[in-house]
This record gives structure tokens, C-alpha cells and sequence, in this order.
């Protein structure tokens, strides 16, 4: 059955979107991670226009965030101050990220930096966690042996010192502010809520214990994903809703499928299935940026 | 003369005009004045009929709206395709199809093809001049019309006119699901012994109908609540999973 998605401006599959949603949904479920990384580069593969790819999917994380940050507010994993901090400098730079994205598209280099973006951190957490879980499933020992890092360095000279009691760290402002600023601006230019940066970062470097990781970085990701769903909409028209409401159908059921089932699968295989996967989507991006075009002229935005 | 005229007259009501009788020698129309972009849309096709009065060749042609378009060139810089070049055409249908009952370089010379834009290698499609030398304007041009014709906007060959008799032809123009909203023309000629004698145009709308319409028309001229929205409904769609699922 065909659906003509009017802001894409054009007709696709809907089992062919509920599926994807779920299949998506499904791997975030089992490893908590948000999907749009795979999302947004999997939606251009099937023809939808990659700036529509990149609005449209932040619309898709606002949803699934706020499912998955409800069960960790209940449990009390969220450091609502530091999330805070976050958020300013997350919304500051998702504001520049839409900023970017507009003028990119306008000298018609848009797709080759949302590209550029995905092969680099594609490639890099994807080698990354295929390492980690070759390593795991190797040796057999508890993961996340990596221990705090409690030298003190030229971050801990930094000036606006504040307190996060949740989170029990006394450090500069500036650091949360500056990772939350980072990690904006590749959530307006990606199409994703940038968790895959931001767990890492908190973790290690600013520290903050495991526990409250998850749920502050879903916290801070639904206010920059509806920033960045806002601006996209207003600045660019690129919110796609009812491509986004099929893909979140597919995604939230997907979830939590795959959250009840993550305690019944190997997670080092799984991992590792992953990995390959988000490899793949790494290759086939960087392939079509190294190979000969079909043609080398295109046709850029009409405006 | 007024009996001159009675008997022209008599003559197209009969659907009967002499040869030479100038009065109606075409008339054509298409099988629907609207394409309906909705829901389900994967594409339509509209039949354009009609009749002439004189022996000759027929010639339909059907354009979308002239809109600029923006193209990008790509070179190859430390290895990876990067567009280096761009070009602005100024008028370029955003849609062209063509039929014909012979190939058109047996209907009429080059000049008068070239007039009417009959054939895709016809259209002017103007850059300009001071941006691009000429075999580098061909280059864009040839760009343009491979890109257009990869998106099924411009056509790859020309389509047959079929003929019932003489005087009767119909042909079938296809859309995709892509095709661009808007007002076309539908553009009959007829050409007899190299010349267009008669040319009839006919418009045909191009719209989102229905949901789709309201969607785009919301998005575009409601930017700020149709961002607003979006998010309510994924807030909400977040809730209402969280409540459905929880145990």
C-alpha cells in the first residue's frame, strides 16, 4: 500500500515505513540507544530527500525519548540540573546547527556534510563498539571496566564552577555546556538525538556516574530534538509528520518489544550484529561519496 | 461572402470542412483538467484527443509551470565527489512530455521545431550569458535534461499519436508520482507540409488535493504551528506509548 508523503514529495511503502520504525525501534529497545544514526541514512537510501530525512527523524526522537525518559524519571535517573546545563548549550547549538543546515543547503553542499557527518561517527562508533564487543566476547569479563578518570587536568582549571548534586560532581559549566553545544549542532545536522555522543562524553568526560547517564542524556534530547523539529519546520519546511508519525508507530512498539526481550539475547552477538550494521551504513555512505556519480550535475533547491 | 460562410459553417457542424476551409482545421482536449495528487498517488496519465481537418501531422506537447532551477556540478577533490560549480537556470518547465505522429525531423525543419520547443532537445532552457561560454551552456543545459529525464519529469523518447482514420488522434501523457503541482499547458500543433497551421492549448491543473494539500499548504504557510504540532503529536505519541507498554 502507497502513501504519498506530502512534504517528501513522494510515495513509499507504509509497511515498508511501520517495518523500518520497528526494526529501528527494536535495536534502540535492546540496546538503548536512539536509532537515528541508522534512521536518518536508511530513510535517504530509500529516496526520501535528505534534508526531509534529517527534519523529520528529529520529530520521530522527541516521541521516543519522552517514552524512554519516563521509565528512568520514575526510577529517579535524572540529574535535572546538569540535564538543564545540557539543554542550554543544546539548544544554542542545534539553533546554529538549523542555521548551518539552511545555509549549506542554499550553496548546495548540505548533503555532502550530512554524509561527511555520518561517515565519520558511523565509522567511529561503529568500529569502536564492534572492538569492545570482540573484546567482551573474547575474554568474558563485565563490561565497562574503564574506571573514572580522576587525574586532575586542565578541564578541572576551568572557570563557572557549579555543583550537581544527582550527579555528585562539583566542575565548570562550561564543560557540560560545551558538550551540550557540540552535540546540537550535529542533532540539527544528522537527523538524530546525538546519544551515541553524549552517553560516551558524560561518561567519560565529565564524569558522571553510570546510573543517571541514560536518562539526563534522553532528558536534555527531547527539548533539542523539538527545538531542532521547530526551527526545521519554520526556517527549512522539512518536518515530514506523516512520515514521522509512521516511523514512530513502527519505532515505539519496536522499543519496547525489544527492551522486554533484551535480557533473553546474547548481547555480545547482538552487539556485534550492530556494529556490522552500523559499519555497513558507514560503507555504503562513504562509497557513494568516493565512486563516480552516475551524473555529475545535479539538481540543487529551487527557491 | 455570408453564403461563403454558411456553407463553412454547415460544413464544421457536419465535422465535414472542405479541404482549405481555415475555420476550425484543430480541436483538441484532455480527458481530465485535473491531476489529483492525493492519499494514494502513484502517478496518472491524461488522454489528449482531438481532430483535425486537413491531412498534416499532429504534435502535443504538455509543460509545467516555468520555475528556476538551481543547478550543482561536482569534481572530484582528495577523493571524494564534491559540488564545486553551481548555475541558475532562470525559466525551465518543471515538466515536459512530447508526442508526435512521425518523428519530428520529418514534420518540420529545425528552425520551426526549435520555435515551438517541440522535443526536449528544443527547449530553451537560457543561462546567463555572461556566466557560461557556449559549449559550457550546453554542458549545464545537457545536465538539466538528464537530470530531469532520470526523474521521469522530462521525456527519454517521443510518444506515438495514435490515429482513428484521418481525422481522429488521441495520445497518452504520463505523470509520475513526483510530478510538480501547478498549471500546465497542454499544447496541440498542427504542422502540414512543415508549418504549423494551427495550434490549440488547453490548461490542465496539477494539485495536492484533500489531506495532502492541507498538510503542505499548513507546513509551508503556517511554518511556526505546523513545527509546534509536530512536536505535540510526538509528545504525545511518547506518552501514550510509555502508558500503553508500562507492564
Amino acid at each position: 500500500m502507497q502513501i504519498y508523503l506530502p512534504i517528501a514529495e513522494i510515495s513509499l511503502n507504509v509497511f515498508l515505513l511501520l517495518g523500518l520504525g520497528g526494526a529501528i525501534g527494536f535495536l534502540s529497545g535492546v540496546f538503548g540507544v536512539g536509532g537515528g544514526f541508522l534512521m536518518t541514512p536508511i530513510l535517504i537510501f530509500i529516496g526520501v530527500p535528505a534534508p526531509v530525512a534529517v527534519g523529520t527523524e528529529a520529530n520521530q526522537i522527541v516521541a521516543s525519548s519522552v517514552s524512554g525518559v519516563l521509565a528512568h524519571w520514575r526510577r529517579g535517573n535524572v540529574d535535572l540540573k546538569m540535564g538543564t546545563v545540557l539543554l542550554v548549550g543544546g539548544l544554542a547549538g542545534s539553533t546554529f546547527g538549523v542555521w548551518l543546515f539552511a545555509l549549506l543547503r542554499e550553496i548546495g553542499q548540505i548533503d555532502l556534510v550530512i554524509r561527511l557527518s555520518y561517515v565519520t561517527f558511523l565509522g567511529l562508533i561503529g568500529g569502536l563498539m564492534f572492538v569492545e564487543a570482540l573484546r567482551a566476547m573474547t575474554k568474558r569479563r563485565s563490561a565497562g571496566g574503564m574506571g573514572k578518570l580522576h587525574k586532575h587536568t586542565w578541564i578541572h582549571g576551568l572557570p563557572l564552577k557549579m555543583r550537581f548534586r544527582r550527579s555528585k560532581l562539583y566542575i565548570s559549566a562550561l564543560l557540560p555546556l560545551g558538550v551540550g553545544f557540540f552535540v546540537g549542532v550535529l542533532s540539527a545536522l544528522m537527523g538524530v538525538g546525538g546519544g551515541f555522543i553524549m552517553v560516551p562524553a558524560m561518561i567519560y568526560l565529565l564524569g558522571m556516574p553510570t546510573a543517571v547517564v541514560v536518562g539526563t542524556s534522553l532528558f536534555q534530547i527531547i527539548f533539542v530534538t523539538a527545538n531542532v523539529t521547530f526551527l526545521q519546520a519554520y526556517a527549512n519546511q522539512t518536518v515530514d509528520v506523516v512520515l514521522a508519525l509512521l516511523l514512530l508507530i513502527g519505532a515505539v512498539v519496536g522499543a519496547q518489544i525489544g527492551a522486554k526481550m533484551s535480557t533473553r539475547l546474547h548481547g555480545e552477538q547482538l552487539r556485534i550484529l550492530l556494529a556490522i550494521m552500523v559499519l555497513g551504513v558507514c560503507a555504503k555512505l562513504g562509497y557513494d561519496l568516493t565512486t563516480t556519480p552516475v551524473d555529475i550535475y545535479t539538481i540543487g533547491v529551487s527557491h | 461572402m455570408s453564403r461563403a460562410l454558411v456553407i463553412v459553417a454547415l460544413a464544421v457542424f457536419a465535422g465535414l470542412a472542405p479541404k482549405g476551409a481555415k475555420a476550425v482545421p484543430l480541436l483538441a482536449d484532455t480527458s481530465k483538467h485535473l491531476v489529483a495528487i492525493t492519499t494514494g498517488f502513484t502517478g496518472d496519465e491524461v488522454l489528449v484527443f482531438g481532430t483535425i481537418d486537413e491531412p498534416g501531422d499532429v504534435v502535443v506537447v504538455v509543460r509545467g509551470p516555468s520555475i528556476p532551477i538551481v543547478m550543482h556540478r561536482k569534481s572530484n577533490i582528495a577523493g571524494i565527489w564534491i559540488n564545486t560549480a553551481s548555475m541558475t537556470f532562470e525559466q525551465a518547465p518543471s515538466f515536459y512530455a512530447v508526442a508526435s505522429s512521425k518523428p519530428l525531423d520529418e514534420i518540420a525543419r529545425p528552425n520551426v521545431l526549435a520555435r515551438h520547443e517541440l522535443g526536449v532537445e528544443n527547449l530553451k532552457l537560457e543561462i546567463p550569458r555572461a556566466r557560461a561560454s557556449p559549449n559550457v551552456a550546453q554542458d549545464w543545459r545537457a545536465g538539466l535534461i538528464r537530470n530531469q529525464q532520470r526523474r521521469g519529469l522530462y521525456p527519454t523518447m517521443v510518444n506515438e499519436i495514435g490515429f482513428l482514420g484521418e481525422r481522429l488522434f488521441r495520445t497518452r501523457i504520463e505523470f509520475p508520482d513526483n510530478v510538480p503541482t501547478g498549471t500546465y499547458q497542454a499544447e496541440v500543433y498542427l504542422i502540414v507540409d512543415g508549418h504549423v497551421v494551427s495550434a490549440q492549448k488547453t490548461p490542465l491543473i496539477v494539485s495536492k488535493v484533500g489531506a495532502e494539500a492541507e498538510v503542505y499548504d499548513f507546513a509551508y504557510q503556517n511554518s511556526a504551528l505546523y513545527g509546534v504540532i509536530a512536536i505535540l503529536i510526538a509528545l504525545v505519541a511518547g506518552w501514550l506509548a510509555h502508558i500503553a507498554f508500562r507492564k
